[in-house]
């Protein structure tokens, strides 16, 4: 496999009303090509946010720390995402290197122009096809995720598609230009579950078939153990733990983890009582010292858990968790 | 338990006129829902699930007369009353409104960003005319306030100020302030993430237990449903199309839409074997329903007779009841 992304030490604060708030905080991780990665995390836990700060798609108000460093490695060379500056340096990657698929299809498509029309603009944008090839190469697209009578959609408007539809259409349009790197946030979570199974289906045959690297966010741990390779799991803008999809899942090793997967209802037993992470996320206007977690956390340490921020641990190989319960043991 | 029936509906259906259709033929008439017959005990929790487009919240407000009823009948039963819904005068409908309620998705949509949450939880309480004083109000808003897990600094401020689980709470403690006895809780927990659906699914049943309530609660997630629930019913173009005790339901399903409901959730073993048993298509548009069972569209087990009859409800046991031609063939 080849490396696809690095990101290394990514902060990233936003100015508000209220003062400057801190989104994301030094966190690192990398992509090779052909490999999934799931990123989870509540509501309010920075990977919407993160995954964006990877295309520079954040808003105006957005910091990025000078230790910052996002490498893509294509073909013709590496590109330092963060030294683009401008929509004309950035469209290189912008739909171009990475595409994204967004929770809410019928907000991402324009609702006055036809389907058809939004995925030929951005082949015409993004290479050197004519108008004519770009229009084969959509409709082709639009059949390839099973979407039955691709030339008639192609000239429909989004709202005259079904939701499961519509992100089909999305992931479509997404993979037309070939991306090295699809962001999926939240794709199937306004989907029903039926439609959720295929669109999970489509994306690892898609995944196979063109060779890209996926960053999947979702809370969903369930999709997660279905589709990725790899899980990140963020809390208030800090990767709290990584490693494999089933090193993770089996074994998690962070409280905070721990909860999510016991909040979770399991079908195979429904005598266990659902058991919720105690508290709410705290606000990213107040965020605790030390380790983010600490104010939730049934593990707490003291004194050091809310001073001392934890730095990643390897659990088993590959495996990494940042809290003190394991720093403490690696101590001894 | 069978003669404890609280709601009871007979044949009931509910239609919706929609515009299009001819300039001078008859309106195109959605059947959101369609001659369904329901029976939910005294002091149960009802689940309720099936996919969007399937008419389930249509039921649900149809069981609190908020939508219209076109065929059919839905009688009310408790210790004090006897209402017949489609045939209440207003005084009636009144005292109905003070015995049944409602809570919402969204708990962001849900609640009134110019109102406290003391005047939110106290609104229901001075429209119905419960309370004689401004005392007593208070008294009813507190008390509901700490069953709820608010407390009395929560009770002056804006909803503004709250996040997704407490915001929800506020909206439960609104709908219970009115001491209802039949509560549909539409959708309360899909807006929420896991650890906070845990803690907000945890209240609803401690409260029901502690105060004797009876639940509607409906929901697409049927993880959800099956931990919560003590009865479901699944639906599926606006017709029931299985009812039974959650254990038996989720242990030996047999109509096959509810199977491919159950195999369609993730699960959280990443190596899980199960062939899930995927469903090709979509539910179709409700104004152009299939003839004969509403499901032979996407069903792998249609046969001619499914294409042609509408398959009636069967008892396979004496509490579950399922509507296809195949069942008994289908049992393994």
């Amino acid at each position: 496999m080849t490396r696809l992304i690095d990101v290394e030490n990514l902060t990233l604060q936003f100015d508000t009303d209220e003062g400057r708030i801190t989104a994301v905080d030094n966190v690192s991780f990398d992509l090779e090509a052909g490999e999934v990665m799931g990123l989870v995390g509540e509501s309010g836990s920075g990977k919407s946010v993160t995954a964006k700060s990877l295309m520079k798609l954040n808003a105006s108000n957005a910091h990025y720390s000078d230790e910052t460093k996002i490498t893509l490695h294509l073909e013709d060379g590496e590109v330092k995402v963060m030294d683009l500056n401008g929509s004309k340096e950035l469209k290189v990657i912008r739909g171009g290197a990475i595409s994204m698929i967004f929770q809410e299809p019928m907000a991402s498509f324009a609702p006055a122009i036809t389907i058809g029309d939004q995925m030929v603009e951005q082949l015409m944008i993004h290479t050197d096809m004519n108008k004519k090839r770009a229009k084969e190469v959509s409709i082709e697209m639009l059949d390839r995720v099973g979407i039955s009578d691709p030339a008639t959609r192609f000239k429909q408007y989004a709202f005259e598609l079904s939701g499961g539809m519509r992100q089909r259409a999305m992931i479509a349009m997404a993979l037309s230009t070939k991306p090295k790197l699809l962001i999926a946030d939240e794709p199937t979570t306004a989907l029903d579950v039926t439609i959720q199974a295929q669109v999970i289906d489509l994306m690892k045959d898609l995944v196979k078939e063109f060779g890209m690297g996926i960053i999947f966010i979702t809370h969903d741990l369930g999709v997660i153990a279905q589709t990725a390779d790899k899980v990140a799991v963020m809390y208030l803008g800090r990767l709290i733990e990584q490693g494999p999809v089933r090193e993770v899942i089996r074994n998690p090793s962070h409280p905070y983890t721990k909860g999510l997967i016991a909040a979770l209802p399991s079908l195979d037993d429904l005598d266990v009582p659902l058991s919720p992470i105690p508290g709410d996320i705290p606000s990213p206007l107040e965020r605790p010292s030390g380790c983010v977690f600490n104010t939730r956390c049934s593990a707490n340490l003291g004194a050091r858990c809310s001073t001392e921020v934890p730095q990643f641990t390897e659990v088993v190989e590959g495996h990494n968790v940042a809290c003190h319960l394991y720093t403490e043991e690696a101590a001894k | 338990m069978s003669d404890d029936i609280l709601i009871k509906a007979r044949d009931l259906s509910v239609h919706f006129q929609i515009s299009g259709g001819k300039v001078f033929g008859p309106k195109p008439v959605v059947k959101a829902v369609e001659g369904v017959n329901l029976d939910i005990a005294k002091g149960s929790f009802f689940g309720l699930v099936g996919e969007s487009g399937s008419g389930k919240t249509t039921l649900g407000r149809a069981c609190l007369k908020a939508a219209p009823i076109t065929r059919g009948s839905v009688t009310y039963t408790d210790e004090e009353v006897n209402y017949e819904l489609t045939s209440v005068d207003k005084e009636q409908l009144k005292d109905y409104r003070k015995r049944s309620q409602l809570i919402f998705q969204d708990p962001y949509a849900a609640l009134s960003p110019r109102m406290t949450v003391r005047d939110i939880i106290a609104e229901p309480l001075e429209v119905m005319g419960l309370t004689s004083s401004r005392e007593e109000t208070d008294e009813r808003v507190r008390e509901i306030a700490a069953k709820c897990r608010l407390n009395l600094e929560h009770l002056r401020r804006f909803p503004h100020a709250f996040s997704g689980g407490q915001r929800q709470r506020i909206s439960i403690a609104r709908a219970l302030v009115s001491k209802p006895h039949f509560v549909v809780a539409d959708e309360s927990v899909a807006a929420l993430d896991v650890s906070i659906q845990a803690d907000v699914l945890n209240l609803l049943k401690e409260i029901q237990q502690e105060m004797g309530l009876t639940f509607l609660f409906i929901s697409h997630d049927l993880s959800v449903v099956a931990h919560v629930c003590d009865h479901v019913a699944v639906m599926y173009l606006g017709r029931l199309v299985e009812t039974a005790p959650t254990r038996d339901l989720f242990a030996a399903p047999r109509h096959p839409y509810t199977k491919a409901l159950l195999s369609a959730i993730p699960s959280l073993d990443p190596d899980d074997p199960k062939v899930a048993q995927k469903l090709e298509g979509e539910i179709p548009s409700p104004t152009n329903p299939p003839p004969g069972c509403k499901f032979q569209t996407r069903c792998p087990f249609a046969t001619d007779i499914c294409r042609k009859d509408e398959p009636k409800l069967e008892h396979s046991s004496t509490e579950h009841v399922v509507a296809c031609h195949h069942w008994q063939d289908l049992m393994d």
